[in-house]
């Protein structure tokens, strides 16, 4: 492959500096979430942290390095070796007696769940580069990318990780909405969805029932799930117009949040710094999917705004749904913060995502 | 290239008002969880910052209380009593030394004790409470309901503490409670546990842990800067757990473990018509109460060291070789498969020829012509070595299991042994050998490869007892909650008929009868005046004895044999079955004998008053109000 110089010249900076910037905040408030006043200290996960975002930006790299008309090629065999993934975490973790997420690499434990994200948005865009039929595409047509998909949620649904499987069926009807699927018809599987939510629901575990029950009805169990909505709301609120000041969360230091470094993070970032510190980092995120859609209407064609769009649905979804969790408007579901929450997996799979948006960005003026 | 290409080169037209529609609806997102920050920060900010700085809101669980047992005419065995843990919260106090200091004075305890408490506890994660004391006494609780505005942060937290009201008597059946470890809690954690938990650790406490813990509930409280109660803010009311009812007889239990005193050994006593336990003692025991109060660090230690294994049920964990007891299977054996009739006689010299080998009787100058009958009460080894091998030793395995030898009783307490039933099959796996015919007539006198628990063995002798019906046996007749609906309802249950001929059963009976009553009977020592038993003695042997006749007392301890009695009572028409083992007792007719005796006088004499079952209930309804 020769390297273009005008790729290099046309590098987004924007892209890359707003995703750098968001995961060294976070690695700063995940100091703070796991801060021990008396040992002064924080423990292995700031560190560990950066470790995962050194190996996310190699995961960038790959995937702005190689022309993105490949995902062509290398959709399919990507998708299948995501589900292969995901079957064996699915298998190994029921013999395991409990519900299982990752696969133990050594130095690394993949939750194959994660990079089913990108998967999905490599499939649909591979699947919808064609040009659309004159009307938009009605339900029939489209049962390749539902028999493709169908698997990928249930695998996931299964493990138990309902917030995963969430994020999957929201990325998929993105992707199918802007696809090019007839509005009547999107309305139709609307409806169908709605119908087989209590379906859904015998899939769910009794704690996830829990919480789902919890949220529509807060009284219900106050000294379980409820507390946690409750002080995690307490920890946005206390925050105030200034917050706290780092290491200053109180909600936070005395162990009132539950998964404080992961899917609460953003509870913890609100107490230390208030609303005006919430407000820069949601107009960050703002940024880049504003930016992002951009992008995909700058797109040289209609593979690259579809990858753009894709990839982008992936972090708009999971910064609404977490944020709203978190502040208390939907139920307890576990998805991380985007390129900001603690976890490999999520980051690697974030950075990728970004080198894709990337990737196409710089390659528009080349022909 | 043509025109059209060059018109498509900024990418996909079609795609741009969706795009445009995207941004209006990332906006409304972004508007609405700003909105959402806007109320919470902003508007509710005041009150939320006050919640938190006076974050106070304490999640305080209520456990219901634990369900009660009681015996099968509804006597009290375990029930539960509150208690007090004196408890404090540093953060709750402005100067936590000083406090503990003045509590020190109004306890008359020493300060360092307080204070040691306090520093050890450092590690504790904020306003977790320390406990200063578990189940303080009245005088204390008095004195800390007094003063209670001068201790900031020291509260005292009701608990049920648990109550076994006979102590050791049924200790092993019964079982203990103790805090959950941290691999159950794993386990057990979506059932509701927490760390600091009580769970059933053994016995029944442990097998009927689900139906006897206290339904969850609790309180989030809130409390005031020096933590105390300012309101309940909501409550989920607590249950208690559901009553069992077990089959045991609280007075034939403890009869059974005073038989035992100073002995190591087990009594089971079973209902030979529903395989009802009645009595399951095992000593050495232990006082559940002791694990009720918490057990201490050296206790637990002492327990577990104890070479006499004090947490060991005997009844249904030791395995013995089941000695002359074994007779009983082997007499209906030889006659069920004709391998002897029973006037066959056999001549016993006081030894048995096998190969190169010679098999001792146990009375070194023999029992001359020996039949059925006398092989049986005088407990002759030759007729069954000759027995033994003309049966061979598949066949006596077989019937060995079909009285329920070899095999484990069922979901009685966990941790039940099967004992073991050697045959060609097993000898081939075990080992990859094959049965040597000269190992056949160790095993026809119980000795060899054989064990048996003494579980087993009351049942085998109830099966002989009530004509060949083995029943299930069962601890637990039903279980109800405290509105006596029926949760659980469990009555016999018949593993299997074993086809006799009448004949068999009455030579054999016959037999057994004599064992006891007759004038050259090894079980004399179980005759009584009240109650007429049939029975068979047995001597496991614990060590080998190489030529010498050693007399027990000649031998160390614990190479002493075991000492075995089983029988049934009444003999003429069979109500209960008693197994009785004496570890290291030497002699069964001497050691095990005359405690079944005392068993079977106990029940005799309860079934003759008919009071004692009304005081019984009366009593226990005392209690349970």
């Amino acid at each position: 492959m020769q390297i273009d110089r005008r790729l290099i010249s046309h590098f987004d900076w924007t892209l890359f500096l707003l995703a750098v910037g968001l995961v060294l905040l976070g690695v700063v408030t995940i100091y703070s979430a796991n801060y021990d006043i008396a040992a002064q200290h924080a423990g292995a996960l700031p560190s560990r942290q950066l470790i995962w975002l050194g190996l996310g930006l190699v995961a960038m790299f790959a995937a702005l390095a190689l022309d993105y008309h490949y995902v062509d090629r290398l959709a399919y065999p990507f998708f299948a070796v995501i589900l292969l993934l995901l079957l064996v975490v699915d298998v190994v973790g029921q013999s395991g007696g409990g519900s299982q997420r990752w696969i133990n690499l050594g130095f690394f434990r993949l939750q194959p769940s994660e990079p089913a994200k990108v998967a999905i948005v490599l499939v649909m865009v591979k699947y919808f580069q064609e040009d659309e039929p004159r009307g938009g595409y009605r339900l029939r047509d489209l049962w390749v990318p539902f028999a493709l998909v169908a698997p990928l949620i249930f695998l996931t649904l299964i493990q138990p990780d309902l917030g995963t499987a969430i994020i999957l069926g929201m990325v998929f009807m993105s992707m199918i909405l802007m696809g090019g699927l007839r509005l009547k018809s999107f309305f139709c599987l609307a409806g169908a969805g709605l119908a087989s939510l209590p379906i859904a629901w015998q899939f769910l575990r009794p704690y996830q029932r829990e919480r789902v029950l919890t949220f529509i009805d807060p009284d219900r169990d106050p000294l379980g799930a409820g507390y946690h909505v409750i002080q995690s709301q307490i920890a946005v609120g206390s925050g105030r117009l200034f917050g706290k000041g780092y290491l200053g969360g109180t909600q936070n230091r005395l162990d009132f949040l539950p998964a404080q470094h992961t899917d609460f993070i953003f509870a913890v970032f609100s107490e230390e710094w208030g609303f005006i510190g919430c407000f820069i980092l949601l107009a960050c995120y703002f940024a880049l999917i504003v930016y992002g859609l951009k992008v995909v209407e700058r797109a040289k064609d209609r593979m690259g705004a579809l990858l753009v769009f894709g990839t982008l649905s992936i972090i708009f979804w999971h910064v609404v749904i977490n944020v709203a969790m978190v502040a208390g408007v939907l139920p307890v579901v576990g998805v991380p913060l985007p390129l900001f929450s603690y976890g490999g997996s999520a980051l690697a799979t974030m950075m990728f995502a970004i080198g894709l948006m990337i990737n196409v960005s710089m390659r528009r003026y080349i022909f | 290239m043509t025109l059209s290409d060059l018109g498509r080169k900024d990418g996909a037209p079609e795609l741009r008002p969706r795009a445009r529609l995207i941004y209006l609806l990332v906006i409304l997102a972004f508007i609405g969880i700003i909105a959402r920050l806007i109320f919470l920060q902003a508007i509710q900010g005041e009150r939320y910052s006050y919640l938190s700085e006076n974050n106070r809101i304490r999640i305080k669980r209520i456990l219901g209380t634990r369900g009660m047992i009681y015996d099968q005419r509804g006597d009290l065995l375990v029930d539960s009593r509150p208690s007090f843990d004196l408890l404090f919260v540093p953060e709750d106090s402005e100067n936590p030394e000083a406090t503990l200091r003045q509590l020190a004075g109004y306890l008359g305890r020493a300060e360092s004790e307080l204070l040691e408490n306090f520093k050890q506890s450092k590690s504790r994660s904020a306003f977790d409470d320390i406990t200063l004391g578990k189940d303080v006494d009245w005088a204390t609780v008095v004195a800390v309901e007094t003063h209670q505005l001068d201790l900031p942060g020291v509260t005292l937290r009701v608990r049920p503490r648990r109550n076994y009201a006979d102590g050791p008597a049924g200790a092993h059946v019964l079982g203990y409670l103790g805090e959950i470890g941290p691999k159950q809690l794993k386990s057990f954690k979506e059932e509701g546990y927490e760390l600091g938990d009580e769970i059933g650790q053994y016995g029944l406490e442990k097998k009927w842990e689900q139906y006897l813990r206290g339904k969850g509930g609790g309180q989030q409280v809130e409390v005031d800067a020096v933590g105390r109660r300012v309101r309940v803010l909501s409550e989920v009311i607590s249950g208690p757990g559901y009553t069992v009812h077990l089959t045991l007889d609280r007075k034939l239990q403890q009869t059974a473990y005073e038989a035992l005193q100073g002995k190591q050994g087990t009594i089971v006593v079973l209902d030979v018509h529903s395989g009802a336990i009645l009595a399951m003692a095992s000593t050495p025991a232990f006082d559940p109460n002791v694990f009720a109060r918490g057990i201490k660090g050296d206790e637990w230690r002492a327990l577990i060291k104890d070479r006499l294994r004090p947490l060991s049920n005997r009844a249904i964990q030791g395995q013995y070789p089941p000695g002359s007891t074994f007779k009983v299977v082997m007499a209906i054996a030889g006659l069920e498969e004709e391998a002897v009739q029973p006037d066959t006689k056999i001549f016993d010299p006081g030894f048995f020829p096998f190969g190169n080998r010679n098999f001792r009787d146990w009375k070194k100058e023999g029992h001359g012509s020996v039949d059925l009958h006398k092989s049986l009460v005088e407990s002759c080894d030759v007729y069954y070595y000759t027995l033994g091998t003309r049966l061979g030793v598949d066949k006596i395995a077989k019937w060995s299991r079909a009285f329920g030898l070899g095999e484990k009783s069922g979901a009685l307490l966990d941790d039940e042994k099967s004992g073991l039933v050697p045959d060609t099959e097993w000898k081939r796996k075990r080992f990859r050998q094959p049965w040597y015919p000269g190992e056949t007539p160790s095993v026809a006198i119980g000795q060899g490869y054989l064990t048996v628990t003494p579980l087993q063995l009351a049942n085998m002798m109830a099966t002989v007892a009530n004509g060949g019906t083995l029943y299930r046996p069962r601890l637990v007749s039903r279980v109800e909650s405290i509105e006596g609906q029926r949760v659980y309802e469990q009555g016999p249950e018949v593993i299997r008929t074993i086809e006799l001929k009448p004949e068999t059963l009455n030579r054999v009976r016959s037999a057994l009868a004599d064992v006891v009553q007759g004038a050259a009977g090894t079980g004399k020592a179980a005759r009584s005046p009240i109650i007429a038993l049939a029975g068979k003695t047995g001597t496991a042997q614990v060590v080998e004895m190489k030529g010498a006749y050693l007399k027990s007392e000649q031998l160390t301890y614990f190479s002493r044999d075991h000492a075995w009695f089983v029988s049934y009572a009444p003999l003429n028409k069979p109500e209960i079955a008693i197994a009785v083992l004496v570890e290291h007792g030497g002699h069964g007719g001497s050691a095990a004998a005359p405690m079944a005796k005392m068993v079977a006088e106990k029940y005799a004499e309860m079934k003759n008053s008919p009071t004692t079952q009304q005081e019984a209930r009366a009593e226990g309804e005392k209690r349970a109000n």
